[in-house]
């Protein structure tokens, strides 16, 4: 069966079509999932809900708790804009290294946190900002901590009738360090091997405040709570860095052996990698917008 | 995701396989084409489902939808299905039709569907046609209207940036894209802006001496 599209010009179109038939749609922003999905067939909805149009779920603005980020932002949008990057270098980096420039510009972060697939690179991403996701249905709208919204493989808190509307990235603490890392086959491309996203806080020479969150080493986007519970209150020395590491790949990841690398393999780069990610000094170099 | 309606390049008479007379009916094109039927029918089904075709505007789409699509500048009124991508749309749906733009992995790996939409490079692959109605499409047809070559495509020639040239109209899309918004892009640059497209003929090398040719002459002339 052909899937029947229903093509949605304005948020009530959307969550109309979704609240008739949601059980039996799937939710189209970019196509950068679906579209392969599709044609492979490892997803056959009866229906398709193209949001791709819908203007409320565009744009960036600024609110008093932190900075809204419309459901439909790009990548190459939020690469672009000067609010994102001085406020989530993190997540600019993330986008930066999503698979190439015409994948950047149409891959939405709603995209990412609808699909829920443990490779999505901005997840990890809105997890270590402590980012929430509001979802929208005509029963009204709710708020979810984006690290509970992801809770299995492909999995998320939303209802069938509800969609993805925005994301707020909380105010950052005065005295921050936002960093990231992934690990592909080439830079450009491909799907992470690896990610890992840290936010610290610090208060003089100690860590106050630390959120963490890992990418395709577990069946969803992990939150790093050992080496969390290892960092705060203490300086970050370069023996911490490495033994904080340590600990977080033997207790806070799962990964497997697939397509893309070996348990093994990430394991051991995870470590190693987490460890020098966290003795950098500046943390994600200021990105001027592209 | 292959319509019924089978690309205008197959149309061309077959070529006997070399060497297999007994055998003229299995050709390359052939057998593409009948490879692409079977990828098809895993994903939305066997049957085209052709309805009456009706006007684009009722929110839910079945069956044909008419709609309108501005291509190198001129409007086109085409008729396809919901599911139909822009790159289908413009190398079957088109008149006359727009095969420049090419299919080769039909799943936004390799770049070769590479057009511009409202100036910035996509996979037509992976956006459907009726995402584009109300954008302006650019193919490579669209860069050179009038047969005079470009600056980039000229250069592309002089530096022999293509062998098999399947590849070719992605990149040239995407590095023209890169040296419309900086004509100084540094090699850097022109490598992250065509680091969504590959050429398995391995002509990267010549690819990138082109784009920087290109980039100083444009930068001498001003603009274009």
């Amino acid at each position: 069966m052909t899937p029947e599209v229903t093509v949605a010009r304005s948020l009530d179109e959307a969550l109309a079509a979704l609240a008739r038939d949601g059980a039996a749609a799937h939710v189209l922003a970019g196509g950068t999932d679906l579209m392969v999905e599709l044609r492979t067939g490892r997803t056959r909805p009866e229906r398709v809900v193209d949001v791709w149009k819908v203007g409320e779920l565009r744009g960036v603005r600024e609110e008093n708790e932190g900075l809204r980020l419309g459901a439909l932002s790009t990548c190459a949008e939020l690469l672009r804009d000067s609010r994102v990057a001085s406020h989530a270098p993190l997540l600019v980096a993330a986008c930066r290294e999503v698979g190439a420039e015409q994948i950047q510009a149409r891959a939405t972060l709603g995209g990412n946190l609808g699909t829920a697939s443990p490779a999505a690179d901005l997840n990890p991403a809105l997890v270590a900002l402590g980012a929430r996701v509001r979802l929208r249905s005509r029963r009204g709208a709710r708020e979810v901590a984006v690290d509970e919204f992801l809770c299995g493989y492909r999995k998320t808190l939303r209802e069938r009738d509800e969609l993805i509307e925005s994301v707020l990235v909380p105010t950052r603490p005065a005295h921050e360090r936002q960093l990231w890392r992934k690990v592909g086959t080439r830079r450009a491309q491909s799907i992470s091997k690896l990610t890992v996203a840290v936010a610290l806080a610090f208060e003089g020479a100690c860590v106050s405040a630390v959120r963490a969150a890992a990418g395709s080493v577990g069946p969803r986007t992990l939150r790093l709570a050992t080496l969390e519970r290892e960092l705060v209150g203490r300086p970050l020395s370069p023996a911490l860095c490495r033994s904080a590491a340590a600990a977080c790949a033997r207790a806070d990841i799962t990964p497997i052996d697939d397509v893309r690398s070996t348990a093994l393999y990430r394991r051991h780069a995870f470590a190693r990698v987490l460890a020098t990610l966290l003795a950098e000094p500046d943390g994600v170099p200021a990105c001027p917008p592209s | 995701m292959s319509d019924a309606a089978s690309p205008p390049e197959a149309k061309s008479s077959p070529e006997p396989r070399s060497g297999s007379e007994a055998k003229p009916a299995l050709t390359r094109r052939a057998f593409f084409k009948g490879a692409g039927v079977v990828a098809a029918g895993g994903v939305i089904g066997e049957a085209v489902h052709a309805s009456n075709a009706r006007a684009f505007g009722p929110a839910m789409l079945e069956g044909q939808v008419e709609v309108e699509l501005e291509i190198n500048g001129a409007k086109q009124k085409v008729t396809v299905e919901p599911r139909t991508t822009l790159l289908n749309a413009l190398r079957n749906h088109c008149n006359p039709p727009l095969t420049g733009t090419k299919l080769v992995c039909d799943r936004g790996s390799c770049g070769a569907c590479t057009v511009h939409l409202d100036g910035k490079p996509v996979y037509s692959c992976m956006t459907l046609a009726v995402d584009a109605v109300g954008h302006k499409v650019k193919t490579i047809e669209g860069l050179a209207p009038q047969g005079q070559l470009t600056v980039l495509q000229q250069k592309f020639c002089d530096h022999d940036g293509s062998q098999c040239g399947f590849c070719t109209p992605g990149f040239v899309m995407a590095i023209t894209a890169c040296l419309e918004r900086n004509p100084a892009a540094s090699l850097d640059e022109i490598q992250n802006a065509c680091s969504g497209n590959l050429c398995r003929c391995g002509t990267q090398p010549q690819i990138f001496e082109a784009a920087l040719a290109a980039g100083r002459a444009l930068q001498s002339k001003g603009g274009k």
